[in-house]
């Protein structure tokens, strides 16, 4: 668990962090949202004191981190960054190694790890004695993170992890990193400037601009109940998108007429909107049937569907 | 073909100097290499952690590497004396600079994100530094280091001027000795030297980041094997020990000499003309070679040992002329001849203290000298043309230039123009024959034996009569390169050997037998 007490630092005469305090609890997802100069990447790097705050505290698992050994806390911390920070005369083995060694682990266990890692992350082995760059963009990313990963930290810090990906290669990274095991566990502290980004990976939101937070929240509060202006229209651009991705068939339930038939591959609804209208739009079928626990059975397409979302609208409307 | 021939049997000649005074040349570059490394690195690295700092140690580096290379020598003698420890200083000051300068580059120059990264891992600076920082700031030292070495093969060849030894001995020598093969023995090796060694070092800086750590280890090691090459040369028996100049080692009236004549063995190092008497005052050197007309024998309190068997013959100085010159500029003899005869060895030696001792201009002793003869004249500020005057690099021969400067302006309509400072021997007479300078001040033995070099029996026979070889000289110079020798100045200068004052009581030594009696029993 990490929480932030009345954090702030300063450059100069500009306050780059004006008393930021929050909470993420384990396991906890948490996304710092904004604009670039908001703020947002110092708050991070002060977590493992790569800057160290002017005023404030920091805990983890409450402990004082500004009492600890910088060294030892960021051992024990997971770090990736957006220029992934590979040593480009090091093998991938040697880069994966960096914190397993400074651990001083028996060069076993660290191998072991490696392999179990590599598969996971979907890379052969054959890359382990190749150098940075002869890699791709998205293997080096992969890299990145198996190096912050392989000591097994009960925490994350990214820093905009995908920023430098194509958006091709970075919906699909994005897709690996939602399903891999090892990251459900974590607590994790994400920094990026992409809405979407921050809406498809963040369990809360934490909206910030010049040095504070607007709002913190999950996702739905955010969209739903902005806190002030700020939130309401930095999210306008891409509201409608935004509110697919976050809103699930479960939300619409009482809005969809009922199914008649019993199909046999009826969905779950814990699926968004978004996903929905991805399946009817590719599948070629008009309609997609749903079961919930109670074994309530729903059906739905474009029409349906859009309807049944207008009314769940009218009804957040106060 | 037959030059190289020559050069060839030159070098399979001398062959065991050649060879160590390549291994002594190699030594010095590589220990003050090593110790250059060792200061600049860490300097460096400062400067890159501090950056404020930068400014002022790179500066000071700078300034450090504009000094003269032979003045910075000078600098190092009252501090630590002749040999190899100023030698060493000095080129590891010439070294510096560019260790610092492409260590502080290399480590600024690094992608920010890669040291955050290995700060955000959890290692320490040091580890930072020694595994992520230097070896990827390495190509970039390395350069430097490559510079470096280059930079100190080419300094290493001055350290002959302080007794240090290196291919600046054959190359000086050759200098002052007017022998083209000597000098080229001692700068082809070099330039050699120069050259596989910056290749060497271009190999492993363009190396891969593998192959690369395997040799950065053997790097250090094969940088001290080479600094152990540098091996002092080896001592005689005695306590003495003796500082030569390049030219004297090669003379018959020199170190060839005192070797068959007297069977003088004395341990022996090669020094400049320049720093020689300041080492014998400072107890650095016991016994020198200077000149009979020097001033600094007056002013560092040295003896000159009695020349008891003869072998080094006083010579007249004279200027000498180009016969195209005298009919280019008619009325030129006779200003210059105004000084014949006027300077005997006395006011010579006591014109050379004024400048060496009191420290007085040439061209102020120049015209007190002048004046108190009743031979100064305002200038004319004439326009019928110039002359050139050349001089060799020592004191006596600015004097002489001032004066002849200032006999041509006053007595023609003739504009001057000084080039002093001539290396040697052979540097002064080859600016005479290619038309250069017009005239320059030279020593009928220096004309003999340096110039002209006849066969032995012909030296032994006229050398030691000053107005025969005078003679000799004078229809040589004329038949072989159309040069006239015109009236002598009227001292004579010679070689000598020189003691301290007190050393000499002590040892009661006075003549160069007694010297050979001394080092024989010792």
């Amino acid at each position: 668990m990490i929480e932030l007490k009345q954090v702030s630092k300063k450059y100069g005469d500009t306050i780059a962090v004006n008393k930021v305090s929050f909470k993420v609890e384990e396991g906890e997802n948490l996304v710092l949202l904004g604009t670039s100069g908001c703020g947002k990447t110092t708050t991070l790097k002060m977590i493992n004191r790569l800057i160290e705050p002017d005023g404030g505290q920091i805990l983890i698992n409450e402990a004082d981190v500004l009492q600890q050994n910088p060294e030892n806390l960021r051992r024990g911390i997971g770090y990736v960054m957006q220029n992934i920070g590979l040593f480009p005369h090091y093998t991938i083995e040697e880069n994966i190694s960096v914190v397993p060694k400074l651990l001083k682990w028996e060069k076993k266990k660290t191998a072991d790890r490696i392999y179990d890692l590599l598969k996971k992350l979907h890379l052969p082995e054959n890359i382990l004695q190749l150098f940075p760059s002869q890699l791709s963009g998205g293997q080096q990313q992969r890299i990145g993170l198996a190096r912050a990963l392989v000591a097994n930290p009960a925490i994350l810090l990214m820093d905009e992890p995908f920023g430098a990906l194509d958006n091709v290669t970075r919906s699909k990274i994005q897709e690996e990193f939602k399903e891999l095991e090892e990251l459900k566990r974590k607590t994790i502290v994400m920094v990026t400037h992409d809405v979407l980004e921050a809406f498809e990976l963040a369990d809360r939101i934490c909206l910030m601009d010049r040095g504070e937070i607007k709002q913190i929240g999950t996702p739905k509060d955010l969209l739903f109940k902005p806190a002030n202006d700020f939130a309401r229209k930095f999210l306008d651009g891409q509201r409608l998108a935004l509110e697919f991705k976050v809103i699930k068939i479960s939300d619409l339930w009482p809005n969809l007429p009922n199914a008649a038939n019993n199909d046999a591959k009826a969905l779950n609804p814990a699926m968004t909107i978004w996903s929905v209208m991805e399946m009817l739009s590719s599948k070629g079928t008009t309609e997609l049937s749903f079961v919930n626990k109670n074994d309530e059975r729903k059906v739905v397409n474009f029409n349906e569907l859009s309807k049944a979302f207008n009314e769940y609208k009218k009804h957040l409307q106060p | 073909m037959s030059e190289q021939q020559t050069l060839w049997q030159f070098m399979s000649m001398e062959s065991d100097k050649l060879l160590n005074q390549t291994l002594q040349h190699i030594g010095l570059t590589f220990i003050s290499l090593l110790f250059a490394i060792a200061i600049g690195l860490p300097l460096g690295i400062l400067i890159a952690r501090k950056r404020k700092l930068s400014g002022t140690i790179l500066g000071i580096a700078g300034v450090l590497q504009t000094v003269p290379s032979i003045a910075l020598l000078g600098f190092m003698i009252p501090l630590l004396g002749i040999g190899a420890k100023p030698a060493i200083v000095a080129l590891l000051i010439y070294a510096l600079l560019p260790i610092i300068r492409n260590t502080y580059t290399g480590i600024i120059g690094i992608d920010k994100h890669i040291t955050e990264a290995a700060n955000a891992l959890g290692m320490s600076k040091l580890q930072i530094l020694l595994k992520i920082e230097l070896p990827l700031a390495m190509p970039v030292i390395l350069a430097g280091i490559r510079t470096a070495t280059v930079i100190n093969v080419g300094v290493a060849t001055l350290a002959s001027y302080i007794a240090a030894g290196g291919l600046g001995e054959f190359i000086f020598g050759g200098i002052s000795l007017n022998n083209t093969n000597m000098i080229l023995a001692g700068a082809i090796p070099a330039a050699l030297l120069a050259i596989i060694l910056d290749a060497l070092l271009s190999i492993i800086q363009r190396l891969d980041f593998k192959k690369l750590r395997r040799i950065l280890t053997a790097f250090p090691v094969a940088l001290v094997l080479f600094s152990a090459l540098y091996i002092l040369p080896s001592a005689y028996g005695s306590g003495l020990k003796a500082g030569f100049t390049p030219e004297f080692m090669g003379r018959q009236d020199g170190d060839l000499g005192l070797k068959s004549a007297y069977g003088l063995k004395i341990q022996t190092v090669v020094i400049s003309d320049a720093v020689m008497y300041q080492a014998a005052y400072s107890k650095e050197l016991d016994v020198i070679s200077g000149y009979s007309t020097d001033g600094r024998l007056k002013a560092f309190d040295l003896k000159i040992l009695k020349d008891n068997k003869g072998i080094f013959p006083p010579y007249y100085a004279a200027p000498i002329v180009l016969q195209s010159s005298l009919k280019k500029l008619p009325g030129l003899e006779d200003a210059l001849n105004l000084l014949a005869g006027k300077i005997t060895d006395s006011i010579m030696t006591d014109l050379n203290y004024r400048t060496d001792y009191l420290h007085q201009t040439p061209t102020q002793v120049a015209k007190d000298f002048l004046i108190k003869n009743k031979l100064y004249k305002t200038p004319r500020n004439g326009n019928m043309g110039t002359v050139k005057i050349g001089s060799k690099i020592f004191g006596e021969q600015y004097i002489l230039a001032e004066i002849y400067s200032m006999l041509i302006k006053g007595n023609t309509d003739y504009q001057v123009e000084t080039k002093t400072g001539l290396g040697g021997t052979k540097i002064c007479f080859d600016a005479l024959v290619n038309n250069q300078i017009d005239f320059y001040p030279e020593y009928t033995g220096t004309g003999l034996l340096a110039i002209l070099k006849p066969d032995a029996k012909l030296v032994t026979k006229i050398s030691s009569d000053r107005d025969e070889t005078y003679r000799y000289v004078r229809a040589e110079f004329l038949k072989k390169y159309n040069i006239k020798w015109l009236k002598p100045i009227g001292f004579n200068n010679s070689y000598a050997l020189m003691m301290r004052q007190k050393q000499s009581a002590q040892l009661n030594v006075n003549t160069i037998t007694d010297l050979k009696n001394y080092l024989d029993k010792n």
